[in-house]
């Protein structure tokens, strides 16, 4: 059975094809301003990529924050649901899964089946996002990439005030100004950053294994800080980006985006807002 | 070639003015306050507690510098030296840092005093919106602060988060209170409390064809509700007034009084000489009245000693 799994983030789109539990594609791509458009040609992209047509494709599961603009999908379910399929896949062990993309992070609580046992959310504030670090990079004058590489090579640990992005993008430029080495800023961008997301992670407590997924997850210098924060280790699967996708992908393959589980996470999810 | 013009759309004019109705050299005592915030700096003279110069300045990469250029702009048109004046109370963010002051004392003591002289003894909540900042302040009749509750945490309900906005619209700040009446239905309002995804959430309404000054509506809502939560925690007493950059801005204040229910004090001087001889009034000075004032009542009541030098 082919199944697609597409995840609509604030950012980014990630799509991937699934047959019998193989990835045959996968790709990724802004979601832009007209996500909906996005959504459509990225999924055109991957089926000329896999040889594919969307007749072909029998069943297609979305999610994300604006999973609802895949007008095609047969069905949707929470980002929540769709990180912890995703994630207990690929490393059994995880009970702890901390996704933080461009405009959320959460932290989820899974049970060895996979299933959402609690989560707490910011969605609020950019601090604690990956859009806060794309702004520090751009105060620092370097690529995301490039700061997290010299995060490791901080020789001291500064500590600094700002919370908000706005405000922290000004302190950025005022260390920048006071000469401190560009690897002490970063580290302290990221110190800040795991400390927003650790305080979000310890309302529903942390328990090993800790997996990381989203577009986060691949910043190596803000793991590393996240991991002396929460002085545990984190395990990150393979294309930790992807996680959404591959767990809408897995549900779709399960057919158990049934209407009863939709309303069961919706449900969990008014219930766990309150908390976040 | 044809010269590429940068529009600031945050910068806001900046002004002094001199008192023509005092002559400094009759006076008994002359004290400064130099309220140093993150955003504006305000430099306040006051001979024998009235108002005689000020200038009102952007904030620069560093304190020091920022009091100074402030200072030499409040002084510019007054023949005043600083060698002239009795007493300097920094104040502000940048408090500590003002080379010509003899002293600090926090804003919000400042901003409080400072209300009491602009808007007269019967202020009970002071509500002052500065730059990186917010702070509502509930004070007596005389000024004493008696209880508040800041956000110095977030930029949503701040100045700068006005000025992200402007940047990001591209319309200067000061035209978008009166353009967000300029609308046909009230909007509802931006709903992102973070102001860098209310950016993200603009640029998609713009995107979507939403008139500007609607956004503009939007965004101005959101503040005031940002400001009402922060209010209602403190509890609100009238007469109500607003200090700071913000209270500027009618866009805001209009849309704060209509979700309070209360209305704000007008924003003229309680002193009815004032009023009469048309004094300007900025709601940017209270901070720096206040500690002129503070510098004033030290002086008199002996628990400071003239620096003066000349």
């Amino acid at each position: 059975m082919i199944v697609a799994g597409i995840d609509v983030g604030g950012k980014n789109v990630h799509i991937v094809i699934k047959k019998d539990g193989q990835i045959l594609g996968k790709v990724s791509g802004p979601s832009g301003i007209k996500k909906a458009e996005s959504v459509e040609q990225l999924y055109d992209e991957v089926l000329k990529k896999t040889g594919l047509t969307r007749k072909d494709v029998e069943r297609v599961v979305a999610t994300g924050s604006a999973a609802k603009r895949v007008p095609f999908a047969n069905g949707t379910i929470p980002d929540a649901a769709a990180d912890a399929r995703g994630v207990i896949k690929l490393i059994p062990t995880a009970r702890t899964v901390i996704d933080v993309g461009a405009e959320e992070g959460r932290s989820i609580k899974i049970s060895p089946e996979g299933k959402v046992l609690d989560f707490a959310i910011n969605e609020k504030c950019a601090a604690g996002t990956g859009t806060f670090i794309e702004a520090m990079s751009r105060a620092l004058e370097v690529s995301v990439d490039e700061m997290s590489k010299i995060t490791l090579q901080s020789t001291q640990t500064l500590s600094t005030n700002a919370q908000c992005a706005v405000f922290g993008e000004s302190e950025v430029v005022s260390l920048i100004h006071q000469k401190t080495p560009k690897p002490d800023i970063a580290r302290a961008v990221m110190n800040a950053i795991a400390g927003r997301i650790a305080s979000v992670a310890r309302i529903i407590g942390l328990e090993k294994d800790v997996v990381m997924v989203g577009g986060m997850a691949k910043n190596t210098g803000f793991i590393d800080s996240l991991k002396k924060n929460i002085e545990m280790d984190v395990l990150i699967p393979e294309d930790p980006d992807y996680m959404g996708a591959l767990g809408a992908a897995e549900v779709a393959a399960a057919g158990i985006y049934t209407e009863e589980v939709k309303a069961k996470v919706a449900e969990r999810e008014t219930v766990s807002e309150g908390k976040g | 070639m044809a010269e590429v013009k940068i529009q600031e759309f945050w910068r806001w004019p900046e002004t002094n003015w001199v008192n023509p109705d005092i002559d400094w050299k009759k006076g008994m005592v002359i004290t400064a306050g130099v309220d140093v915030g993150s955003v504006s700096t305000q430099a306040v003279i006051m001979v024998d507690g009235e108002l005689y110069a000020y200038g009102n300045t952007r904030t620069g990469s560093d304190s020091p510098n920022s009091a100074i250029k402030g200072m030499g702009f409040a002084l510019e048109k007054s023949g005043i030296k600083i060698e002239n004046i009795d007493y300097c109370i920094g104040t502000g963010y940048g408090r500590v840092n003002v080379p010509m002051a003899q002293q600090s004392i926090t804003e919000i003591s400042c901003h409080a005093r400072g209300a009491n002289f602009m808007y007269g003894p019967e202020v009970r909540t002071v509500m002052d919106m500065g730059g990186q900042d917010c702070k509502a302040i509930n004070v007596d009749d005389r000024g004493k602060v008696l209880n508040f509750m800041m956000n110095d945490k977030c930029a949503a309900g701040t100045g700068r988060g006005m000025e992200v906005f402007a940047d990001l619209i591209r319309v200067p700040v000061w035209e978008i209170g009166p353009r967000s009446f300029q609308i046909q239905k009230e909007p509802s309002m931006i709903s992102s409390t973070c102001v860098v995804f209310a950016k993200s959430e603009v640029v998609g309404l713009l995107e979507s064809g939403m008139p500007e000054n609607d956004i503009m509506a939007a965004y101005c809502s959101a503040m005031a509700h940002r400001i009402m939560e922060l209010l209602n925690r403190l509890g609100i007493k009238e007469k109500f007034v607003i200090t700071g950059g913000i209270a500027k801005n009618e866009g805001v204040v209009k849309r704060l009084e209509k979700e309070l229910g209360i209305k704000t004090a007008e924003r003229v001087w309680y002193k009815k000489e004032y009023i009469d001889r048309k004094y300007p009034f900025d709601t940017q000075l209270a901070g720096g009245i206040g500690a002129a004032l503070f510098g004033q009542a030290l002086l008199k009541m002996g628990k400071a000693k003239s620096a003066r030098k000349a």
